[in-house]
């Protein structure tokens, strides 16, 4: 048993019945004969389209989350994140598609009778119930006993470091304390798929950082699939296990993290997530990441096999860590490239101004125009 | 008192309205002075002056041969009003109806404001707003008597009933009347507070209880009716204490043992010029209010005003 399963079943009285039942039933060797389990999605979107008036808010998304995934929804303002999160809550319907829960077609199903949880951006805590009872609100509708309710209240508050806090109104609470109990109250559940519309929107960056750790861990912890609304790229790029980036609408691409900031399949993407140098040569437009550029120092050889483009350094900019050189090409682009702050203190404000090599190695350029692929198909 | 000094106050000169604004400018504390100084000091004189008369006359009494009130200090009337079992009954029907009323109107009013705030299109909401306020135009005398003329034996009611074949139903003129005239009477008090407390409960907490996996009906009983709570709570010290002080609506359609407070007041002021004892029997609502009131702000209702 793994350390989610143990942490999973710690949750779940049920999933723990479950659990000691197995060895007994499964011989040794039985992994062996069967085939590999294949991961049964718990989340399937098909088609779905959702318009409000003359606009269009979903145009048109397919989607598949696996059981157990943290998936991200990454797109800046507008885009329809909170639309499609909504669509799977129930709260909304679709005009046209199809979407399952664990198999099961939920289309028609209003939001009671759909398997899922949410922690809304603004938490939506009831302000007449106590910590422990906006908790344990969802185990008291399916009539779980007090005794089973009080116990996993309590453990649900343990998880969220919110012990001794059960008694609390949420206005007695800070923001970060108020957004673990939107989270404990949705987790408590074991929902099919929990839904998180910007969970960490509010909160100041010191306290955001902290809790994306926090319900990364937590998120493993349980094993509980997330759909996760952001539109901070940082947070979709460390948090996710897969992610989408939506557009007007619509998913440009979908991935893991690292292909999608390695490979993103658009300009759009290309854009949207980190910084990112387009470049047109010889009819292919191509994303080189700042990081992979190499300033050449004065006559220094580029290895080979490396592209060498020159250009004029228009601006240093210092940013701790790293230091951000904007440089014009000859050719006409500006382009930027990041390097450590490996040099001695102040070396680097001297490349203001002057001529440089840029080098790179075509490996690490990626071309765009998957999209216009995809839509000849 | 000082209050009325500070009205007279005299308005700074010369600079007319760029003046006076500057001084505003400068004395932080003058305007909201001179704005408060006439309704605090209308409501100290007229209000309480007149509630603090109301007090010392009723340890007062009257002289039974010349009706002469006599300003000697005892507790005369209270020991008549609470010895006295004919008033003990007369008050535990003027609140008891009060009551009455005040469930009737919470009653009636919870689905319609909910149906305002929650379901009616703006149209409809403000065709809604329009029905629930015309009748406060109407004089309250003729809307009584309309009830007379629905309930009286040879009313429309009894008419209604005649024409399907059913036997008369003789509620003119008694404690039945007036309940339902009350509770018509004060219906729009109980909606308006009712329907702003369900305004205001986010649509949000009624997603995230359905998210949770509660029916309408559990929303409504768990999130709704807890929310708005302090609406109806204040919807209620209006038709609690306008019932309690009324004493023209009993005179209208109540019959023999339909006597509230007021009517006492009313004849004790009126016919037996006892004026002290009028002053002590209201004490009693008005006590009864003191109570409800402290009850009501402890139930957080006046946020909901
Ligand atoms: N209830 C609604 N009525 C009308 N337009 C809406 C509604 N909800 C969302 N929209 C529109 O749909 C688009 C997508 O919105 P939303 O899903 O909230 O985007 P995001 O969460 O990515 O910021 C926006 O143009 C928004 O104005
Ligand atoms: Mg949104």
């Amino acid at each position: 048993m793994t350390e989610a399963e143990r942490a999973a079943q710690e949750l779940s009285p049920k999933m723990g019945r479950m659990g000691a039942e197995d060895p007994s039933k499964v011989p040794p060797s039985a992994p062996q004969a069967e085939p590999p389990k294949q991961k049964k999605p718990a989340l399937r979107i098909q088609g779905v389209r959702k318009s409000y008036g003359q606009v269009v808010a979903v145009a048109g998304v397919d989607l598949v989350v696996d059981e157990g995934e943290f998936f991200t929804l990454l797109g800046p303002s507008g885009s329809g994140k909170t639309t499609l999160l909504r669509l799977i809550a129930g709260f909304e319907r679709p005009d046209v598609g199809r979407i399952e829960l664990g198999g099961r077609d939920v289309t028609n199903l209003p939001p009671y009778a759909r398997d899922t949880n949410t922690v809304f951006q603004d938490y939506a805590l009831f302000p007449h119930m106590s910590v422990a009872q906006n908790i344990g609100y969802g185990l008291r509708i399916k009539g779980a006993p007090r005794q089973v309710r009080e116990r996993r209240v309590q453990r649900a508050l343990e998880m969220v470091r919110l012990g001794g806090l059960g008694h609390r109104r949420p206005n007695q609470l800070s923001g970060g304390q108020r957004q673990r109990v939107a989270l404990a109250r949705a987790v408590i559940n074991e929902p099919e798929v929990l839904l998180l519309d910007e969970p960490l929107g509010a909160l100041d960056l010191k306290l955001r950082q902290e809790m994306q750790i926090e319900l990364k861990q937590i998120q493993k912890e349980v094993g509980i699939t997330f759909v996760y609304v952001t539109h901070d790229q940082e947070e979709a790029l460390t948090m996710s296990d897969r992610m989408a980036v939506m557009s007007n609408g619509q998913i440009e691409q979908i991935g893991p993290p690292v292909e999608v900031y390695e490979q993103p399949a658009t300009e759009f993407v290309a854009g949207f997530i980190g910084i990112s140098n387009v470049l047109l040569r010889d009819g292919v437009r191509f994303v080189i990441r700042p990081e992979k550029i190499r300033m050449l120092a004065a006559g220094e050889q580029a290895e080979p096999g490396m592209t060498v483009e020159r250009g004029q350094v228009e601006e240093v900019i210092y940013i701790g860590v790293s230091t951000r050189y904007l440089v014009r090409l000859d050719r006409g682009e500006q382009l930027v490239a990041v390097r450590q702050n490996m040099d001695a203190l102040g070396d680097a404000q001297k490349f203001e101004g002057r001529p440089v090599r840029l080098a790179w190695t075509p490996d690490q350029t990626y071309v765009l125009g998957q999209r216009e692929v995809k839509e000849a198909r | 008192m000082s209050s009325v000094e500070t009205v007279r106050r005299p308005r700074p000169k010369g600079g007319g309205a760029a003046g006076a604004q500057s001084l505003f400018w400068r004395v932080s504390w003058l305007r909201p002075l001179v704005l408060l100084t006439p309704p605090v000091g209308w409501f100290v004189v007229i209000y309480l002056a007149a509630l603090v008369t109301l007090l010392i006359t009723a340890f007062w009494t009257i002289d039974p041969f010349t009706t002469q009130i006599v300003q000697s200090w005892n507790l005369d009337n209270f020991r008549i009003i609470i010895t006295d079992s004919t008033y003990w009954s007369i008050i535990g029907r003027t609140v008891g109806i009060a009551t009455l009323v005040t469930a009737t109107d919470a009653v009636l009013a919870f689905p319609f404001a909910y149906f305002m705030a929650r379901v009616a299109t703006r149209r409809v909401q403000t065709l809604l707003f329009a029905a629930v306020l015309l009748p406060l135009w109407a004089s309250y005398l003729a809307r009584v008597y309309a009830w007379i003329l629905i309930l009286n034996h040879s009313g429309v009611l009894n008419w209604s009933l005649q024409s399907i074949g059913l036997p008369p139903a003789n509620i003119g003129y008694t404690n039945t009347a007036m309940w339902l005239v009350f509770s018509y009477i004060w219906l729009p008090f109980m909606i308006i507070p009712v329907y702003a407390a369900l305004e205001r409960v986010p649509e949000s907490l009624m997603e995230a209880s359905a998210d949770l996996g509660a029916r309408r009906w559990q929303t409504l009983r768990d999130v709704v009716l807890p929310l708005a709570a302090p609406g109806v709570v204040a919807g209620s010290i209006f038709t609690f204490s306008l019932t309690l002080g009324d004493y023209i609506t009993p005179i209208l359609v109540g019959g023999a043992s339909s006597t509230f407070i007021g009517n006492v007041v009313y004849a004790n002021v009126g016919i037996a010029n006892n004026i002290p004892f009028a002053a002590a029997l209201s004490m009693v609502p008005l006590g009864i209010m003191a109570v409800y009131l402290f009850i009501a702000y402890r139930l957080g209702a006046f946020e909901a005003l």
